[in-house]
């Protein structure tokens, strides 16, 4: 078993106005305080088939989403309630479809792995691993041929690297100068094989470099440091340069799903990682720089519950989709 | 007045008028453009449209497949072709996984109006990686529809409503076919739901599509020098089947012969049949009998590859079993 040693935490002064830096704050613990009432209802039979929680990776979507305009497309992952949430999906309609419920944002249909919203342009999570990064290059493809301003961002993990879907995407999107934003969320597992286990080249971005595609590094536990490179990078895009490779180096707190006994690594790993948890040491250095009080935190924490509390009582309240609409919306006509 | 031309041809007017009407539809595939695509359906596109809209591909089936998919969601409406249907099961994940599933899993809100054409089917003697014909597999899949044009009049009509349609359409090409002449009449709109009945008969339907067609119909010929009438009855649509005007034959005709060229355990010929089971049973003379691949990869040497597929001479057999 690879021991994977976390850095230093984040630090330093958030170059940022309090407002700005407070809502990014308040983002990370919406999530957090959702998904973590989400593993609370699968225990209690409320929430069934796979949760995959983004428990400790909440600066990265929060950071890059901050980073992109509401007219940007998002193609996401099965571990993308955060995505969805940072994106402005209302989160009743999210934990909704966690329940399987009609008000849910696909009416229970897809579930947790399945967020879909038109109105915020979030093209699904994907459970199938590399999945959505040739969806994210036609989307990109799309807004070049039709002159448009849009953005295409494409989260995946480290695990979608090993797969042809990666490679192919990656040169079709170099190739064709798209517009298309590859953000890599590397929390060194796929699953429960480390990246060691399943890379012969570790460094992420030596394989983009090889698209001939621009590549950049980031610690996925710092939202300063995230939201920063993403809005160059997104800039970069935007501009007409074609497509970008960021590396988000992030690392997840939880079980991969809720059946997993993390057989493959150490507590001790997973330890020293949540020493560098991106809502404690940002609310650190908030407070540090005099933008951030105790009472404020508590008073964002307080909103984050009550959000969930209104999100599990809408889903609670919520309706089974009848029957007879199973093979509804099978065909457009 | 009507007028002649080829398969080819009549796919070629097809993607060309599409091109033409509607800045939305582009062409991606591997050699479509420089090359005039592999069996030059799309000869002479590149210099007329330019290479946005006639985008040559690496070889990515995966990756442009889904780029296609991406386009679609994005607000074009392309033609993604694939060589081959056994090259398309490189791709088979996104057309399965994505293309098929998210207007549903979506809850209705993102459709997929993409056309994927590709060219299935034996007769050449391209072998085991060149030859399958897997169009039962993709008419096996919920949320897409599969095409099968076997004439002139298909290859021309019916790409325009596959492109008018909202949702994914895969459309299979028998390279059996390409060379085909026929007489395309004024009138060539054509829908994209229901089967048709190219041979009008009584005694036996003979119920097939695709590349089987002009074996069926050259059998129909033989029977009737044997004094038996067969009905001949083209598919052309194998996702949804239109179950109706299969029932209809074989209520008229009271024995059915289904000729696939797909192999035949688990193929398209089964559900057929499984289907007469289930609306027509009382209205049969005989058990169905079928026609399909021998179950073996199809091989190269000529005398082996006609004895792996279906024949006339074999529809023949089949349907004389009938009155023996």
């Amino acid at each position: 078993m690879t021991d994977h040693h976390a850095a230093a935490p984040p630090a330093g002064a958030v170059p940022w106005k309090k407002d700005f830096a407070l809502r990014l704050l308040a983002d990370m613990v919406r999530i957090r305080r959702m998904e973590e009432k989400a593993a609370e209802m699968y225990g209690a039979g409320k929430i069934r088939g796979f949760l995959h929680l983004y428990i400790g990776e909440e600066a990265t979507a929060v950071g890059a989403l901050h980073a992109l305009s509401p007219e940007d497309n998002i193609v996401a992952t099965y571990r993308e309630h955060g995505h969805a949430l940072v994106r402005g999906m209302d989160m009743g309609a999210i934990m909704a479809e966690m329940y399987g419920k009609r008000e849910g944002c696909a009416h229970g249909r897809g579930g947790s792995m399945h967020l879909f919203d038109k109105a915020t342009r979030l093209f699904g999570g994907n459970a199938i691993v590399g999945g959505g990064l040739p969806l994210a290059v036609g989307l990109g493809l799309a807004t070049k041929m039709q002159n448009e301003k849009r953005i295409t961002a494409c989260f995946f993990g480290d695990g979608a690297v090993a797969e042809g879907a990666f490679h192919e995407s990656m040169n079709l999107a170099a190739l064709w100068k798209l517009p298309v934003l590859f953000c890599c969320e590397n929390n060194l597992f796929g699953m429960g094989t480390s990246i060691e286990r399943a890379e012969s080249q570790t460094d992420l971005c030596v394989k983009a470099a090889s698209y001939n595609m621009p590549a950049l590094k980031v610690d996925g536990m710092d939202i300063v440091a995230v939201h920063e490179v993403t809005k160059q990078a997104a800039q970069r895009v935007r501009v007409g340069e074609g497509p970008l490779f960021v590396e988000y180096q992030t690392y997840r707190f939880r079980a991969h799903s809720m059946f997993d006994a993390e057989l493959y690594r150490q507590k001790a790993e997973v330890e020293e990682w949540k020493t560098r948890g991106p809502i404690h040491t940002f609310s650190a250095r908030l407070k540090a720089g005099g933008k951030l009080s105790e009472e404020e935190f508590l008073a964002i924490d307080a909103a984050a519950n009550s959000e969930v509390a209104a999100a599990v009582a809408f889903a609670e309240a919520g309706t089974w989709e009848p029957i007879e609409d199973l093979l509804k919306d099978l065909h457009t006509s | 007045m009507s007028r002649k031309l080829n398969y080819r041809e009549a796919m070629r007017e097809a993607m060309h008028e599409a091109l033409t009407n509607d800045p939305r539809v582009f062409l991606m595939g591997e050699d479509v453009g420089m090359y005039g695509g592999t069996y030059a359906f799309s000869k002479g596109f590149l210099d007329e449209f330019g290479p946005e809209r006639i985008r040559d591909t690496p070889l990515s089936e995966l990756g442009f497949v889904g780029a296609g998919i991406g386009a679609a969601l994005g607000g074009m409406r392309p033609i993604v072709e694939v060589m081959t249907v056994n090259f398309s099961l490189l791709a088979l994940d996104q057309i399965v996984n994505s293309a098929a599933t998210f207007r549903h899993m979506s809850g209705g809100q993102f459709s997929v109006p993409l056309v994927i054409r590709m060219t299935t089917g034996a007769g050449r003697q391209l072998a085991a990686q060149h030859s399958h014909s897997l169009e039962g597999w993709y008419a096996h899949i919920p949320g897409i529809k599969v095409l099968a044009p076997a004439t002139i009049e298909d290859a021309r009509g019916m790409l325009a409503p596959a492109l008018a349609d909202p949702d994914p359409v895969v459309i299979f090409e028998h390279a059996g076919l390409f060379n085909m002449e026929g007489e395309l009449p004024d009138d060539w709109s054509v829908d994209i739901s229901s089967a048709k009945v190219r041979r009008a008969g009584k005694d036996v339907a003979i119920i097939t599509h695709g590349g089987s067609l002009p074996k069926a119909l050259a059998a129909a010929e033989q029977l009737a020098a044997a004094g038996i009438d067969a009905e001949v009855l083209d598919l052309r649509v194998l996702r949804p089947l239109d179950t109706a005007t299969i029932m209809a034959s074989v209520a008229k005709c009271r024995r059915a012969v289904v000729v696939d060229e797909g192999w035949r355990t688990g193929s398209l010929a089964a559900e057929v049949m499984a289907r007469i089971m289930e609306n027509a049973f009382y209205e049969l003379d005989a058990p169905v009998a079928r026609v399909c691949s021998e179950e073996v990869p199809i091989p190269y040497a000529r005398h082996m590859e006609e004895a792996a597929l279906p024949q006339a001479e074999k529809i023949v057999a089949a349907v004389k079993g009938f009155f023996a």
